[in-house]
């Protein structure tokens, strides 16, 4: 319950402060609707060559897009942000401010950030998802889409402790930026279900970064193909993977010498 | 002149070969948006009967194999840099020296080019052999593409300075780069090659530089081009340098004029 309220807090003074920027919503809105454009084109072009990808039909690649797009905002809003300040504060030996606090540190440090304009991301990805529902038609009930906000929490939850942990890393190696670069290069995979993709690949996209978990999943669970079996692997990937981020993060901190104050 | 171009690019070698880890994992982020494209098209060749566009899954691996160092080619000072270049009182310092900043900006990329094409080499081979390419290129082919991706560097720096220098006047820019980039991804043959987009696409492209600072030089070397089509790829090139160094030319002239320093 504290965390929620400590999250509350954190997100209200990060609202407020980037209010007084409203331009730059104008500017994130622009570079949303150019991303979306360019994906709404590439969609196009692919279906102007063939009718189905991989048994996908278009408006099921849709929706695959819109959880793409959704899941890209949630992670730009909050997790990035916070996982950067992080990084940063390594580095400059400032996790001190943190660390004293009389609060779980891994709470605190995954909430500090928040950039509500990447939420504009998040609202274009539930719009499209909510097209791509309206096309595909009756088969989408409320049961489909029940499973689908389960499985998108969990593929949240997946993500946030992929990132916790690669930001751990810092506590050993601490140049890590290059590796943010690596990490949008493999999310973008994530535009299309990860069953087109070669088997080696594919490997990597659920189990080394959890891709698959957080997009296609979800988006199976709303086009009626997903197995309980499947989502009981997912339940069962994310609570693996939480503990052995907070296991991470508690040996790193170890490693942790501060700023020489 | 040819002593200083030599001495930049030096420099440029040695500075960036110190820094080729970090070199290194941006060139293997940037892979994975080519390898994206090509597994989903293969997979439409595959569907189609073996090709699309004229491209099988092999032609389709050469294609976006060759991408990858065009695509580093295509890597020059970016448009956003000049709000920081004019902040921090680096175009003040480079206004000093008798030579025009174009030339060390040409000269500098064009060294750090030479350090990325022999980390491009392994990347290449790896992808190769994963993604089993079919090339065979014809030697004019082979020559053209040599020479093309010089020509797709210095179209690409043209145009860039000259959407830069726009931050002479409002460093508001950023709304008119996204669409610049966006219509250039769609338009180059960096999405999709050219053959695969519809005829009205093919003919606005025609009209615009993009095509000849991507497609062209991945199609000299994977496509079955002409002699003909070769040599008239490399007169468009010709031409666009020069378009673009005349609006280089004509903006930096009133751009300067508008430029108050800053910095030390």
């Amino acid at each position: 319950m504290s965390l929620l309220r400590l999250a509350y807090h954190f997100f209200r003074v990060g609202a407020m402060n980037e209010l007084q920027y409203r331009a730059n919503f104008f500017v994130q809105l622009l570079q949303s609707a150019v991303a979306l454009a360019v994906g709404l084109i590439g969609l196009g072009l692919v279906f102007s060559h063939t009718s189905a990808l991989a048994g996908w039909s278009q408006p099921e690649l849709l929706a695959v897009m819109g959880v793409h797009i959704l899941m890209g905002g949630v992670i730009q809003a909050i997790i990035q942000p916070n996982m950067m300040r992080l990084m940063q504060d390594v580095q400059q030996g400032t996790l001190d401010f943190a660390l004293t606090k009389p609060e779980d540190a891994q709470v605190l440090i995954s909430v500090r950030e928040i950039r509500i304009w990447q939420l504009v991301n998040v609202l274009i990805g539930a719009a499209v998802l909510g097209v791509a529902i309206v096309q595909i038609g009756d088969r989408v009930g409320l049961g489909e889409g029940l499973i689908f906000g389960v499985a998108l929490l969990l593929g949240g939850l997946m993500i946030y402790s992929f990132w916790l942990m690669l930001t751990s890393v810092s506590f050993w190696v601490v140049r890590v930026n290059e590796m943010v670069n690596l990490f949008e290069g493999v999310y973008a995979a994530g535009r299309w279900p990860v069953g087109i993709y070669p088997g080696w690949l594919q490997g990597l996209l659920t189990f080394i970064v959890p891709v698959a978990f957080a997009i296609t999943v979800p988006a199976e669970a709303l086009t009626g193909r997903l197995s309980g079996l499947t989502l009981g692997l997912a339940a069962a990937v994310a609570l693996g993977l939480l503990l052995l981020a907070r296991l991470v993060w508690q040996v790193g901190l170890r490693q942790y010498s501060g700023a020489s104050a | 002149m040819l002593d200083y171009y030599w001495t930049v690019m030096k420099t440029a070698v040695m500075t960036q070969f110190q820094y080729r880890t970090a070199n290194y994992f941006y060139m293997v982020g940037m892979v994975a948006e080519p390898v994206i494209y090509l597994v989903v098209w293969s997979m439409i060749a595959a569907a189609q009967g073996g090709s699309v566009g004229g491209y099988t899954p092999g032609a389709l691996a050469a294609y976006y194999i060759v991408w990858t160092l065009v695509r580093n080619m295509n890597i020059v000072f970016t448009p956003y840099g000049w709000e920081w270049r004019i902040q921090h009182g680096e175009l003040s310092a480079a206004l000093l020296r008798p030579v025009h900043p174009l030339h060390f900006d040409i000269a500098y990329f064009a060294g750090w080019k030479l350090v990325v094409i022999i980390l491009w080499l392994p990347l290449a081979a790896a992808l190769s052999l994963i993604f089993r390419p079919e090339l065979s290129p014809s030697w004019q082919g082979a020559i053209t593409f040599a020479l093309a991706i010089w020509g797709a560097y210095l179209i690409r720096t043209m145009l860039l300075w000259a959407l830069g220098m726009i931050t002479f006047w409002t460093t508001r820019v950023s709304a008119l780069y996204e669409l610049f980039f966006a219509a250039e991804l769609l338009l180059s043959g960096r999405l999709v090659p050219m053959s695969l987009l519809p005829d009205w696409a093919q003919r606005l492209s025609s009209y615009l530089p993009f095509q000849w600072t991507f497609g062209f030089p991945i199609e000299a070397l994977v496509g079955q081009l002409s002699p003909a089509q070769l040599l008239a790829g490399l007169g468009m090139q010709l031409l666009w340098i020069a378009v673009g160094g005349a609006a280089v030319a004509l903006i930096w002239q009133r751009g300067v004029r508008a430029f108050t320093a800053v910095g030390n």
